[in-house]
């Protein structure tokens, strides 16, 4: 999206058609998107009803709600893998805590430091210590797994102590709508604001497009990594506690699944390119959107989960040959390569 | 004279024999024989993971008695990763400490039993437990699945009941794993018997409380008049609760589930009505199973793989109605008590 004002004038041809050269992933899936909910909005019975479509947003909240932090830190040319540790873990911790009957206050200034230092940790050996993302993240995601399974907690499930706000928090409603979809649309606004509006948020595209030019005419690229992962680490906390809240209870088995796979998933079938520079908080909604709708059709037509995985991939799969063949790689990309 | 002193001989012989003999019919030869055949010997639980409650369970049952008879326990986490699981198995038989009897939790029913098969040939006695593979272990311990899902199914339709809906929905667990697949067998069979109930959904939670939530979601969306919810796990069934509460539709659905009997996944879940029915594995009693299957196989001199044991835990459905203080194990209090010592 760097290109903007580039792209905008080819997005239309002379008679007012769209041009289909033009359409880059973003389009393509949100087409898919559009085409798979007219259809199960048609053919399944009680796809488009109020409550189910609530479902859905529902659904893929919490995914969204990570996926923010990762598009972040993927636009500045980066990946975050411990993510989903992050946010399992904190939680466990924490509720461990509190159900070993460490105040309240206390347990979650532990937590949000042991967030934090996570966070640093990351930014400080990609930033500085110029390791590729791709390891620093991966071996922080496995140490914190691991030391906090091993060392903190007893077991994979932690429950949410009987009455703790965690849980009171999970039964919050406005309208009938679950608190996470506000989180998870109140955070889209605000990471749209910072990335759009603000100077450091503009400053990722530049980073994420071209790390020296940007270092070289004055951005602090080192000083924005940081912050991009400990923001990351911040955005998995709020979505382990939504987690935990609508659970009552948190399981750390979800570290093995493959919502870490999901995250990248949603982000880059949205058109977020993994070799930075491009998308923005847009491309994670029709990223969510296209999982959300995908997974709740299939639900209702009841195909088992082996094939929902199949055609979840084959979708990938063929949203990325579409976007290969319509949007060739440029000199550029293939110069500097993608993760 | 020499014949005298001879008879004299036998005579204190017999004299001291008969004095002796006493102390040795009180010398029950049974412990002797016990202790020379388990002395030292080892025992290695490979569960999916150390981290719940099946497993520490086992662990803490297997361990008190298996060091009582002198022997060594130990457990490999594999952490629910299949090839870790399959890293432990192979280091243990080719250590130089191979045990002499591995517990095995297969992830599936053909993954370990390549491995299985050589440390049965290195002389390593093999137990399967709660789920069974396709090979022929010196025992199975463990759950018949396909009972336990008629078990469930036969208490799902006694929560529906004869006026309600009888629409069922299934929370199943994934379609590789034997108990996921047999528990769903057995559910089938049941119905079969039963025409007016119908399945109205059967996803899959791939074992997880987040998508079971989301699928059960789905499914009270598209039939809110199910009677019935049946998740196949009380390790996910959190989520198919989740969804029920959400859907405010509690005391509505009944939600059945299996589990390892816990308390605190279970019997507390029972007692505040998230869940109808547990079908609830005796744990203490399948840990005691295990136990007398492994000092038989020690003392029994036969080589590893000569027999093949079918050792069933013996389950029923528990209702908040049929709820005693010992229906549940508290793995809290044993790990409190493992902290004592």
């Amino acid at each position: 999206m760097a290109a903007l004002p580039l792209g905008r004038k080819r997005d239309m041809n002379a008679i007012g058609w769209p041009n289909f050269r033009s359409l880059n992933q973003e389009g393509i899936v949100f087409a898919i998107a559009v085409v798979l909910f007219v259809a199960a909005a048609i053919g399944l019975p009680g796809f488009i009803d109020p409550n189910n479509l609530l479902a859905i947003v529902r659904s893929v909240s919490v995914l969204g709600i990570l996926a923010l932090g990762m598009a972040v830190v993927i636009i500045g040319r980066g990946i975050d893998l411990s993510a989903v540790a992050i946010m399992a873990m904190s939680v466990a911790w924490y509720l461990q805590l509190l159900n070993s009957g460490t105040p309240d206050g206390l347990a979650f200034a532990y937590v949000l430091a042991g967030v934090l230092a996570i966070g640093l940790l990351n930014g400080f050996l990609v930033a500085y210590a110029d390791v590729p993302a791709i390891f620093v993240t991966l071996a922080t995601g496995s140490f914190v797994f691991g030391y906090v399974r091993s060392q903190l907690i007893t077991q994979d499930a932690v429950p949410v102590p009987q009455g703790h706000w965690v849980e009171l928090l999970g039964g919050l409603r406005f309208l009938d709508i679950p608190i996470e979809v506000f989180v998870f649309a109140g955070l889209a606004f605000l990471f749209f604001l910072f990335l759009r509006y603000t100077k450091w948020g503009r400053y990722i595209y530049f980073a994420g497009d071209n790390p020296v030019a940007a270092r070289n005419i004055g951005i602090p690229v080192r000083p924005m990594l940081v912050l991009r992962y400990v923001l990351s680490a911040f955005v998995a906390l709020i979505a382990g506690l939504l987690t935990a809240a609508s659970l009552h209870s948190i399981n750390t088995r979800v570290v093995n699944s493959t919502l870490l796979y999901d995250i990248v998933l949603v982000a880059v079938i949205g058109g977020i390119g993994l070799s930075g520079g491009r998308g923005g908080v847009r491309n994670v909604l029709v990223g969510a959107a296209l999982i959300g709708i995908l997974l709740n059709a299939m639900t209702i037509i009841d195909i088992p989960l082996l094939y929902q995985n199949l055609i979840k991939a084959a979708i990938l799969l063929g949203a990325i040959i579409v976007d290969g063949v319509i949007n060739p790689r440029d000199e550029q990309t293939a110069q500097q390569g993608d993760i | 004279m020499k014949l005298i002193r001879t008879l004299l001989a036998a005579a204190t012989a017999l004299a001291v024999a008969a004095f002796v003999a006493p102390t040795f019919a009180a010398d029950d030869p049974g412990p002797a024989a016990y202790a020379q055949s388990l002395k030292g010997k080892r025992v290695m639980l490979v569960p999916l993971a150390m981290g719940f409650d099946l497993a520490q369970g086992w662990a803490h049952y297997l361990k008190t008695e298996v060091e009582a008879w002198g022997g060594v326990f130990e457990t490999r986490d594999p952490n629910w990763v299949v090839d870790a699981g399959a890293q432990a198995i192979t280091d243990a038989i080719s250590s130089d400490t191979r045990p002499d009897v591995l517990i095995i939790h297969a992830p599936d029913l053909n993954s370990y039993s390549k491995l299985m098969k050589k440390a049965q040939a290195a002389g390593t006695y093999v137990l399967l437990v709660d789920n069974p593979a396709n090979f022929p272990a010196d025992a199975f311990v463990g759950s018949d699945w396909d009972r336990l899902g008629q078990l469930e199914a036969e208490a799902a339709i006694k929560g529906c009941g004869e006026n309600s809906s009888k629409k069922i929905g299934l929370v199943q667990g994934d379609q590789a794993n034997s108990s996921s697949l047999y528990q769903y067998a057995g559910i089938m069979k049941v119905l079969d018997k039963h025409p007016d109930f119908k399945v109205v959904a059967k996803p899959d939670s791939n074992w997880d409380a987040t998508t079971s939530r989301n699928v059960t979601t789905t499914m009270l969306q598209q039939n809110p008049d199910i009677c019935s919810i049946i998740d196949f796990w009380d390790g996910d069934a959190t989520g198919a609760s989740a969804a029920i509460r959400d859907a405010k539709l509690e005391g509505k659905v009944f939600l059945v589930t299996t589990g390892g009997g816990e308390k605190a996944a279970d019997c507390d879940k029972l007692q505040d009505g998230t869940y109808g029915a547990v079908v609830m594995t005796e744990l203490a009693r399948q840990s005691g199973d295990m136990n007398a299957i492994i000092k038989f196989l020690l003392q029994s001199g036969q080589p590893a793989g000569t027999s093949h044991t079918y050792i069933y835990t013996l389950e029923k459905a528990t209702t908040k109605a049929d709820l005693k203080p010992d229906s549940c194990w508290d793995l809290k209090a044993l790990q409190a008590e493992a902290a004592a010592k």
